[in-house]
């Protein structure tokens, strides 16, 4: 994934709930940045989420169903609770 | 310098409910629609929306829009205007009924009919007894309305720009809108759109808040590019607030918190409710605990490093009851707070929702402004629905579930003038000015060229702290007026944003600046606006005046951007076929 293409996946971090907002902004800060190109198109690819579904994922109120992106998800939902002060 | 123009009969700022619902009516008319979206139009803050949508059906109970239009002038504390109101709660059911044709899923009765839930405000025989209004698709209505209006869109051929970002509204010799300019993210090229018709459907500004239950694209656009382009802002003194919300994240803890037991503390581990409301103390009314908590804070009695915020603790009720009574709190906590309930307290602030001013429309969704004596003349070829225009339905508060309703009665309403301006008024394109992208232009060359100014989230933490102790829930003379002289000077290091990433695609940096410039119009706004008015109404709750005065301030608020200054215009008392309703105290 290039330069541009990354610039693009941060831009579209950008939700339409704050839950999620809140989320992402935390992980494209602190760890999406030291990830492998495969990871990024998994995460881009998660983005293709609704943000209703990416919510009730991140929140643990549903399991992601594909195999493919729950470990994404996962990953997300583990870099907020080491965060615990 | 040469900007690229392309042309449409009809262009939309904004791809939420209300863009979305106006688009559909122009490009069902055979218009040719652009609608532009800085995200993924089902991406827009509507999805937010859980609660439902008012309109009533009486599918569950008798209802009729004589008793929705009562509890909507009640709730709006006699600063909504009337014709409009009564259009609104008229409509309410056609357009209701026409969602569920577009295939939205609503919830059922058995019969088939839409379902319809209680809500708080929604009452029967003018204020008398609840009544089931609320029609809803499970918790997820702002999403099956997005998702809904987003594939008739595409069926009916409407043109999306995703991922464009509006800056400025252009107007000609005349005053009239004769198009926008805008910016596609994935080349950095700034383009003009030439129209015949421009609506702004950009939602609200919540981020001016430091609290917000807003998603951070919520920056207020639409309002900033009005300001600019020499149009008022209506009633910006009017924000509504929930009680507590996660200091520095804004997501909402329940009031069934405090119902389980939870308290809150000041700093000195005082439960200060006890002072405020000695009989419901930490159950007090939302407006009494809301306002409490804001007056510990501006007294020096806020904890953490800023002192910004008060803790509400619940590890007295022990892990049983926080786990079983109040599922979802726990996570909540420890991930937009870093505390775990169970040991410690959670910090919470006043938080803020809805945005009920904006840019001043009448129910026709066409943009009004005052010229000599009149205080509301059409500005020709401009529109405004949603929750960036006030039309004004919500007045000084708004009822729930009473803005997705607005968004489809005004979206529709609005495309629906459209169609009849482009048709009769505006069969062609009026000629772009010479220059028409020249303000767009010199903010971009600004922000290229800038040096030794500060970085843009610096400016816009101070304006966000400013906007929340300032024009929160506790107000007073000296808070605004402190208030007042703040934001102005924050609004000067505004102007000299710095960003260190100047490449030009993508660039997250330059649009957060972009942005900047519109929420520091709606902050100014905001205050000055607030500043202003010497009573209490709704949502605006004075303590130096804890009375709402109908005799001098039944009237609209009118801020103009250029001068900073103020004018006001009568609220619309006559509605459209219904007798007016009178003020009288708002208890309920
Ligand atoms: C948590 C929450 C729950 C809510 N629940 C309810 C409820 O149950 N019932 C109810 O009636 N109301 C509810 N509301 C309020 C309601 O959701 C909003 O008022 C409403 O959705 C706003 O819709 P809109 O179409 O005006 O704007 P939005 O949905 O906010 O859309 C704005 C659009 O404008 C675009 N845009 C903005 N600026 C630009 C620009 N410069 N260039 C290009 N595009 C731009 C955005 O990309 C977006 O597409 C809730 C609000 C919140 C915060």
């Amino acid at each position: 994934m290039n330069e541009i293409e990354k610039k693009k996946v941060i831009w579209r971090s950008r939700r339409g709930l704050l839950e999620v907002d809140l989320q992402l902004e935390r992980f494209v800060r602190d760890v999406l940045p030291g990830l492998a190109d495969a990871e990024w198109q998994r995460y881009a690819d998660m983005l293709l989420l609704s943000d209703n579904d990416l919510m009730d994922y991140l929140n643990g109120k549903a399991q992601c169903p594909d195999p493919y992106l729950a470990p994404m998800i996962d990953r997300i939902r583990a870099h907020q609770h080491t965060d615990l002060a | 310098m040469s900007v690229p123009v392309r042309k449409f009969d009809a262009v939309i700022v904004g791809a939420g409910g209300a863009g979305l619902r106006a688009a559909l009516q122009l490009s069902e008319a055979g218009l040719k629609t652009a609608v532009l979206s800085k995200v993924f139009p089902t991406r827009s803050h509507t999805v937010a929306a859980q609660g439902g949508i008012s309109a009533s059906l009486g599918n569950v109970q008798e209802d009729k829009w004589e008793w929705h239009m009562y509890d909507t002038v009640k709730g709006s504390d006699w600063l909504g205007d009337q014709d409009a109101i009564e259009f609104m709660c008229r409509q309410a059911p056609e357009v209701v009924v026409e969602l569920e044709h577009f295939g939205m899923p609503f919830d059922r009765l058995e019969n088939g009919k839409i379902y319809q839930r209680p809500f708080g405000g929604h009452m029967a025989d003018f204020g008398k007894t609840p009544v089931q209004r609320a029609c809803a698709a499970a918790d997820r209505t702002g999403h099956a309305m997005l998702h809904t209006l987003y594939q008739r869109n595409v069926r009916a051929n409407t043109q999306f720009f995703v991922e464009w970002m509006a800056l400025d509204l252009i107007r000609d010799a005349d005053g009239d809108v004769v198009g926008v300019t805008a910016l596609e993210m994935e080349t950095g090229e700034t383009f003009i759109l030439h129209a015949k018709a421009v609506l702004f459907a950009t939602g609200g500004a919540g981020r001016i808040y430091s609290a917000s239950t807003n998603a951070f694209i919520n920056t207020g656009d639409g309002l900033g590019m009005t300001v600019r382009a020499g149009i008022p802002l209506e009633d910006m003194e009017f924000w509504q607030f929930h009680p507590t919300g996660v200091a520095g994240a804004g997501v909402l803890i329940t009031e069934g918190v405090r119902g389980e037991g939870g308290i809150l503390l000041n700093a000195n581990g005082e439960r200060f409710m006890e002072r405020y409301a000695p009989n419901a103390k930490d159950l007090a009314s939302r407006d009494v605990v809301s306002r409490a908590m804001a007056l510990e804070i501006l007294e020096g009695r806020g904890c953490g490093k800023e002192k910004d915020h008060v803790l509400l603790k619940l590890d007295h009720l022990g892990p049983e009851i926080i786990n079983h009574r109040l599922p979802g709190i726990r996570e909540i906590a420890i991930k937009f707070a870093g505390v775990d309930p169970i040991k410690d307290p959670i910090p919470v602030v006043p938080t803020t929702h809805y945005m009920m001013g904006g840019i001043p429309a009448n129910y026709k969704g066409e943009v009004v402004a005052p010229q000599g004596d009149n205080p509301e003349v059409r500005v020709n070829g401009f529109y405004a629905a949603g929750e960036c225009a006030c039309a004004s339905v919500h007045g000084a508060n708004r009822l729930g579930t009473n803005s997705l309703l607005d968004l489809v009665v005004f979206g529709k309403s609005a495309g629906n003038s459209m169609i009849e301006y482009i048709k009769t008024e505006r069969q062609d394109w009026k000629p772009l000015p010479a220059n028409a992208a020249d303000v767009s232009l010199a903010r971009l060359a600004r922000l290229e060229n800038q040096t030794g100014g500060e970085e843009v989230a610096d400016v816009r933490n101070a304006m966000q702290k400013c906007v929340q102790l300032r024009a929160g829930v506790f107000r007073n003379d000296e808070n605004l007026a402190k208030g007042v002289a703040e934001i102005k000077a924050i609004a000067e290091r505004a102007k000299r944003t710095q960003i260190k990433d100047k490449s030009k695609v993508w660039n997250t940096a330059r649009t957060e600046a972009l942005e900047l410039d519109n929420l520091i119009e709606v902050a100014v706004a905001t205050l000055i606006s607030a500043e202003a008015r010497k009573e209490s109404r709704g949502a605006h709750a004075q303590d130096d005046y804890p009375d709402r005065h109908d005799d001098e301030w039944m009237k609209h608020t009118l801020y103009d951007g250029a001068t900073r200054s103020l004018s006001y215009k009568p609220v619309h008392t006559q509605p459209l076929s219904v007798e007016y309703i009178a003020p009288q105290k708002r208890v309920y």
